[in-house]
């Protein structure tokens, strides 16, 4: 019962969808709901600036993190090696 | 350190400040148009990733089979900055591509042989972390294995069908454009040169802390504590 009151909807839709689908467009109408283009406008696409910006950023952000925890570890390795050879002077 | 080192701190700062002038007056590539200059710090990145990863094989070999500390310790350096390097591509590439090709990452040979590339070295430096004593060879051993991919990674591109663009690219740059890249090429080289020997030093500097540790241990058989 339940399938073949499916199959009534379905068809039903099917021969609507396919009534719309042959319906001539009028020639000079004015354009109703969504209109397909070919391409897309210029201030559309997808812009280059903000990529190529934040390519050169994330470059900068890298080398300057990376030299900052060499910094670090540097600093901390002088400070227990000069501690390190004060013990040893002192044995 | 080197008396070369504050020489060329300030060619690597100078090279670096003028970087983002020559890259600006570089002329557009007629496809890609704006996003193609990320060109100019992409390539150098992708260059010392792949002289990184050689220098890591060559000093990790030597330490294999002549026993040269101070050949590991150059390795480690170079290793960690596979890694660096190797992150620059990766962001930088997905950026580029996204304009060019309509998509961040595609799996063609160039990129997942990168992509294999700079998880090799990662995985190196993990295990050299965290892999417990003698985790030094087996590092080593995964160093070697990754400079043996470099020739196939450089070379994937002329041989498989892929969106990158093929290695001849750089010998057939324009006038613009080749004076711009070598310029940003020289000043990743100075400053790589420049994070390889701070970085040498500090495994140097280490290797005295370690070596301080068992002359004291030697002197006191208690031992010190450590810090």
């Amino acid at each position: 019962m339940k399938l073949s009151l499916v199959s009534i909807v379905m068809t039903v839709f099917a021969a609507g969808s396919a009534g719309l689908a042959a319906q001539p467009v009028q020639p000079g109408a004015p354009p109703q709901g969504f209109v397909p283009v070919q391409s897309l406008p210029q201030v559309e696409q997808l812009p280059a600036a903000p990529l190529l910006i934040a390519a050169y950023a994330l470059v900068w952000v890298a080398l300057i993190l990376y030299v900052w925890s060499l910094w670090r570890r540097m600093k901390r390795v002088e400070r227990d090696l000069a501690d390190l050879q004060h013990r040893v002077r002192q044995s | 350190m080197s008396r070369l080192f504050l020489p060329l701190t300030l060619v690597a700062a100078v090279l670096f400040a003028a970087a983002p002038i020559v890259v600006a007056r570089a002329p557009f590539e007629e496809t890609m148009g704006l996003v193609q200059k990320v060109f100019y710090y992409h390539v150098p990145s992708a260059m010392l990733m792949f002289v990184s990863a050689l220098i890591c094989g060559i000093a990790s070999a030597t330490y294999l089979f002549r026993r040269s500390a101070a050949a590991d310790r150059l390795a480690a350096a170079a290793g960690e900055l596979v890694a660096l390097f190797g992150l620059i591509v990766m962001m930088t590439g997905p950026l580029w591509a996204r304009k060019a090709w309509g998509a961040w990452w595609v799996w063609d040979a160039r990129l997942t042989s990168s992509l294999l590339l700079w998880m090799i070295f990662l995985a190196y430096l993990l295990v050299r972390r965290y892999g417990g004593p003698g985790s030094e060879k087996l590092a080593a051993g995964m160093a070697i294995f990754g400079m043996a991919n470099v020739p196939f990674v450089y070379v994937s591109v002329n041989y498989w069908r892929t969106l990158h663009p093929k290695t001849s690219v750089v010998m057939t740059l324009g006038p613009g454009m080749r004076g711009a890249f070598w310029f940003c090429v020289a000043a990743f080289l100075t400053f790589y040169a420049l994070l390889l020997t701070v970085r040498k030093r500090l495994e140097d500097q280490r290797a005295r802390i370690e070596h301080l540790y068992l002359s004291l241990d030697e002197q006191e058989p208690a031992g010190l504590p450590r810090h």
